[in-house]
Order: C-alpha cells, then structure tokens, then sequence
C-alpha cells in the first residue's frame, strides 16, 4: 500500500512537472527544435528565389549544397577569416578580459565601480554607434591611429581598406567592445577565491607572480573554462562587426561564415545553401567545443 | 451568446461593405511604398490625389532603401505585399519571376495620361519582360561624368573628353600638372567597390554579359577583356586610387583636387551644390560619358525606379489611379521640383525648371543613349560579384584574363538553376 501510493505521488510529481515544463517546452519546440530541424531539411534542397515564386521548382538535391560550400573558394576564405579571428581575437578577449578583472579587482585600485561601470560599457552600447567612431579612428588620413602612429613618423596605415590590416583592425574592435563582459564573470571568480590561500601562500613565501600562477590560475580555472568556452562560440559567430564596418570587404578579408551565410540567404534569397553553411558552422563549433572539452578533462586527471 | 454578437455585427458590416464594392461612404485604401527619400516626400503630392479622388485614400509606408529588397522579398513570402510599390527597375526580372507583378498593358491602352513613346526607350525597356510592362518609370537615373572645369583647363582640356582614349591622355596630362605642383592627384576615380564603371565599360565594347539564353557568363570574351584591359589601366597607372579607404568624404577630395572626374548619378546635383565650397560652385561641370568608339556620347545605364501594381492587390484600379497621377507629367515636374529626381517623360524636361538647370543637360543627353542590362534576377548578384574582380585586377592580385575566366565560371554556378529552368522550358 505503501509503495504503491508513493508510486502515485511520484506519479503526480512527474505530471506536475510536466505542467511546469509546458510553456518554456513549447517555445523551445516551436521557436528552436522545428526551426532547426526545418533548416536542416532546407539545406537538402535548392530552395532559391525561383522556389520563392514556384514551389514546383524546388529540387531534393541531397548532399550537393554541402559540396558546393566545400567547392565554393569563399567558403574556405570565410573560414580562414572566422578562424584567423577566433584563434587571435579569441585568447587575446580573454587575456584582456583577465588583465582588467585583476587590476580592478585589486586591494590598491580605486574607484572600483567606477572602472567597471567603464570598462562594462563598450559592452552596452551599440554596436553600430560604436562603428561609426571608430571608423573615424581607422581612417587614413584623419584618424586618431594614424595620427598617433605619425607621432613615431610611421606612415599611415588605411586600415579598414587594405587587406592585410582589415582583419587586425576588425579584432581590435572586437575585443575593445566585448571585453567588458567577461571581465565582470573574471571579477566574480576572483572574488570567490578565499582570502586564506593567498595568506597561506604568503606566510609560505610567494610574491605576487607566484600567487597568480599557483593561486589566483589554478583557482580561476573553471571560470576560465567557462569563458573561454563562450567566448570561442561567439566568436566563431562574427558577422556584425564586419557587417557594419567592412561589408566583408576589402577582397573579402572580412568575409565570416556567418556574414556569407546572410548573404547566400537574405540577399541572394539561395535558403538552401544558407541552411547549408549555417550547418557546417554548427559541426565546426561543435568539434572546437567538445575538443576544449576533452582537454579540460585530460589537463584535470 | 452576447460575447458573439459585436463579432456577428462586424461580420455583417464586412460583407455589406464587400457588396458594395468602393462605396462612396468607404473610401478605397491604397497601400504605397515608397523606399528611401522619395517615400518621405511623396507624401506632399498625395492630398492633391487624394482631392480629386475622393473615393480613394491613401497610405504612404516609408521604407529604407539599404531595407527594401528583403523587405519586399518577405513580404511577398508572407503575402503581404502593398497595392503600390516603388521598385528600383533592376529588381523587377526578380519579382516577375515570383510572379508578383501586375501586367500593366491593359491599364495603358485604356489610359488616356500614360502615353509609352513619351518615355525615354532605354529606361522604358527595363520594365518590359517578354513584351509584357509590368512597371511605369517614376523616375530616371543614369550615369554621367562630374568633372572640374578648372583643373582640366589647367591640364589643357578647354572641353570634357568625348572618347576614353583622349580621356586617358587627359588624365596622364593632369597626372604630370600635379607632379609639377607637387600635389597628389588622382584625376579619374573609378571606385573599386563599385560595379557601374566596370559594366559601363563592358556595355560600350559592344559585347554581350550573358550568352545561350542569358544561362551563362560571357564576360570572357574579347570585347570584355578590351573594356577591362582599359578599366586596369586607370588603376596601374594611378589615375584612380585603388583601395576604398582613401577618400570617406568625396565632396571634400573632390573639393581639395584629391580627384577630379567622377562617374555618378542625378542626386549629386543637389548635394555638389549644398557641399562643394562656394568658390568651386563655377568649376564643376556634368558631362556625357566618354564613348569607346567615335560615337557620343558613350552608352550609359538606365536606372531608375518605377512604379508596379501587385498582383496580390485587391485595389488594382485604385491602385492604378494612384500610378496614372504620380506619372503624369505635371506630378513628374512636381517631383522633380521637391526631390530633384528627373522626371522619365520627354516632355517633363520642356518645363523651365529643367531646361533652366546647367548641370542637368548632360543626362538629357545621357538619357536618349542607354541601353538596359540582361533582364535576370541573378544581374544583382552578379555584379556585386564582379566588384570583387574589378579589385583583384586593380590591385593585381589577378591578371585581366584570369580574373575574367574565373568570374564566368562564378556566374555560371550563379546562373546554374536559370540554366535548368530553361532546359525544362519552366523559364524563358
């Protein structure tokens, strides 16, 4: 008797449940698991602005938009783009974010929510307000960059217009506009990090660098995880930074997969190629995420 | 029972109202698109419609022109398109062929303001798709050269040049003027990332862009390859900048003798006049463009926008009305007064306040000699395509011939579905 009306209980918990899960299950059903699993049937089709008019004309054609993107040479510049950007911009956006959280967090620094408050609000602002200045600050000849560079006679740079400085100009944005967040998440596990050790460590006999390296790393490090992890994944996802600063431009040194992908579909209205790459994103994510994974795991045994 | 009855009660008053067609009592509403500024001032011309047609109202959406495209795209997939729609008249291949425009044949032969052979032939032709009209031009845009009186006299032109040879020769000679003053000038810009200059050049060596039924890319041929050996030059011998970056602000290097030839359109009559300094306002000039033969002027591009009915209106006749009084000719020359768009009807330009303006002879002249580009709904993409070509021959990355080949085999991935469209006998 006993059992069985636990049994029910649990019965009625699990129907509870069920209730309470409905509404943010049927969003995520309806706004993210149909979608996906549309888009993925759509990259097996050529569904373009001919199918658009006539769905008659829409072709099952299997695995031929996935070998097109494979053959399509702009594909592979897109990627080498959107790496060239995770693989710098990435550890150089958690360096600084880092850095920053350990001076502000610091005994001697003043002022502290007024440095947050700052180094928070690139993060805030718009994105196409904040292009607007600093387009002025990459141009050739009256920008504020190539004025400072004159100052040690180097000669002016045109930053976003030449292929080579483009990308580099492209991460300095990136990084100055993003820092400001994961440097809040550093500040956090900063603070989490008990007193004690560093006392310990003190009595022990570590300056300040061994601290940080024995202390503060180690201490950090599911923080660090976390961050980088977010931040790589973002990253791989760069389309608004060269959409309003370089349109992908110059010779396509901006070009990212997300910024192609818009293209193919929203311009060129080609869905099916778009799913495509939308889904070749997703497996390179996929692979660089679970590949931090097993490093992690590996460096933690 | 009582919750349903307002339902019930304008349910009835939805049918009595479909039954009476376009009452009086209930005016007809036309939804109107206008895209960028014209949409904002177009709304000063309708009341006087709105007088005259009182059985009809009107509703102006304005609507970005960097929005349009997608807009309209979405639209047509959510089956929201408006009764009326300013369309750029480059995009209309792409919306006749999700069939979404209304043929307009019938509406002219009936109509007694919009007669065709007013209507300068080469923009007229961007609306007509297998000898069908599916839009009226509103208003017309082509290209001409924008040029500084003072430094071509200075480098010994007392007259534009008429062909890109002697353009050329002009440029060399303002190359060395500028040397002599210890300045930098480039005297011809040709922005890379634009494909006008590229496809003006194209058009005037008399090849054709699209080959076997518009389905593949031709632009490997030898009249391209002499058009782009000439489009190189301008870039590797300096007469235009190569990169992007080096003029943001072009009234200003175009005011300092940075440049100072300049391939653009009508808009820039105003803005030259509000931008260019007060001391240069006699110096700059407008001219046709230089031709690759003897014949002047060069051939240039019919842009412009028009006005289309949608087909999924159900205001067609309405929607009509609105079209017929935009494109009367008074309205035209209304326009032309509020926004300094020119009017698409010869007989507009009689008016004073056209033929009074200096700057704008040389589109009169323009106009009577341009010639439309391949009706496809892929012509965009291509030639966003081919501005990416246009820099790597600038810049040397390819050479002529190499990045030509490569570029039709890129429009021939781009034309792919057209191709089998055609094959099947689905598309034309």
């Amino acid at each position: 008797m006993k059992l069985r009306s636990g049994k029910r209980s649990l019965e009625k918990q699990t129907a509870a449940a069920w209730i309470f899960l409905a509404p943010a299950a049927t969003a995520i059903i309806v706004f993210f698991v149909v979608p996906v699993i549309s888009a993925l049937g759509l990259s097996f089709t050529d569904f373009d602005i001919y199918a658009l008019g006539n769905l008659g004309v829409v072709r099952f054609v299997g695995f031929a938009n996935y070998v097109r993107i494979f053959e399509t040479p702009l594909f592979w510049t897109s990627l080498q783009n959107t790496f060239y950007f995770v693989l710098v911009g990435g550890p150089l956006s958690v360096a600084v974010s880092l850095g920053t959280a350990l001076m502000v967090n610091s005994r001697l620094t003043r002022f502290k929510p007024f440095f947050r408050t700052v180094f928070f609000l690139p993060v805030v602002t718009s994105l196409v307000a904040v292009a607007v200045v600093w387009r002025y600050l990459y141009h050739p000849a009256h920008g504020l960059l190539n004025h400072a560079l004159a100052w040690f006679s180097i000669a002016p740079v045109d930053w976003l217009g030449d292929p080579s400085t483009a990308m580099p100009a492209i991460i300095l944005l990136a990084v100055w506009k993003n820092f400001g967040y994961n440097m809040l998440i550093f500040i956090a596990g900063l603070q989490n990090i008990p007193e004690e050790l560093y006392e310990a460590s003190h009595i022990d006999g570590a300056g300040p660098w061994k601290q940080f390296l024995h202390v503060t790393i180690p201490m950090l490090a599911p923080t660090t995880v976390f961050v980088v992890m977010i931040t790589i994944i973002g990253y791989f996802q760069l389309f608004a930074e060269p959409y309003v600063m370089t349109e992908g431009g110059p010779m396509n040194a901006t070009m990212s997969i997300v910024m192609m992908m818009y293209e193919q579909g929203f311009r060129w209205w080609s869905m099916g190629f778009a799913a495509a790459i939308a889904f070749v994103l997703f497996a390179v994510i996929l692979v660089f995420t679970l590949l931090q994974l097993a490093i992690q795991r590996r460096t933690e045994t | 029972m009582r919750s349903l009855r307002p339902a019930a009660f304008v349910l009835a008053a939805m049918l009595l109202n479909l039954s009476c067609g376009s009452s009086q009592k209930e005016p007809a509403v036309v939804r109107f698109w206008g895209l960028g500024n014209e949409g904002e001032m177009v709304r000063q011309l309708i009341p006087e419609f709105e007088r005259a047609n009182p059985g009809i109202k009107v509703v102006v959406q304005q609507i970005p022109w960097t929005a349009a495209h997608e807009k309209l795209l979405t639209a047509f997939a959510g089956e929201s398109t408006p009764d009326v729609s300013q369309l750029g008249n480059t995009w209309i291949p792409e919306f006749r062929v999700l069939n979404s425009l209304e043929p307009l044949d019938g509406y002219v032969e009936r109509s007694s303001v919009i007669q065709l052979n007013d209507y300068f032939e080469g923009v007229l032709r961007t609306n007509i798709l297998e000898s069908t009209l599916y839009g009226i031009p509103w208003y017309v845009d082509t290209r001409v050269v924008y040029y500084r009186r003072d430094l071509l006299r200075k480098a010994g032109f007392q007259k534009p040049p008429a062909t890109w040879e002697e353009t050329l020769r002009l440029c060399e000679s303002m190359k060395q003027q500028a040397k002599k003053e210890g300045v930098v000038r480039y005297p011809f810009f040709l922005p890379t990332n634009e494909w006008v200059p590229a496809i003006i050049m194209g058009m005037q060596s008399g090849g054709s862009f699209l080959t076997e039924n518009n389905t593949r890319g031709n632009f490997h041929g030898e009249k391209f390859q002499k058009a782009f050996e000439l489009l190189a030059q301008f870039y590797h011998k300096e007469y235009s900048p190569s990169g992007q970056q080096l003029i943001t602000n072009f009234y200003n290097s175009f005011s300092d003798g940075l440049i100072a030839m300049y391939i653009t359109g009508p808009w820039n009559i105003g803005e030259f006049s509000r931008r260019i300094p007060p001391r240069l306002q006699d110096e700059w000039m407008t001219a046709p463009l230089p031709s690759m033969d003897s014949t002047s002027p060069g051939v240039s591009l019919p842009l412009g926008t028009s006005l289309v009915v949608f087909r999924q209106s159900r205001q067609k006749e309405a929607a009509w009305k609105l079209i017929e009084f935009l494109a009367s000719k008074e309205q035209s020359i209304a326009f032309y007064r509020i926004t300094g768009n020119l009017p698409p009807r010869k007989s507009a330009w009689e008016d004073s306040s056209l033929a009074r303006n200096r700057y704008i002879r040389a589109f009169y002249e323009q106009l009577q000699r341009v010639e439309p580009l391949p009706q496809v709904p892929e012509w965009e993409q291509i030639v966003i395509k081919l501005q990416l070509y246009v820099e790597y021959i600038a810049t040397k990355t390819l050479t002529v011939d190499e990045a030509l080949r490569r570029f039709d085999s890129e429009v021939d991935q781009i034309l792919a579905k057209r191709r089998w469209m055609v094959e099947k006998g689905i598309a034309q």
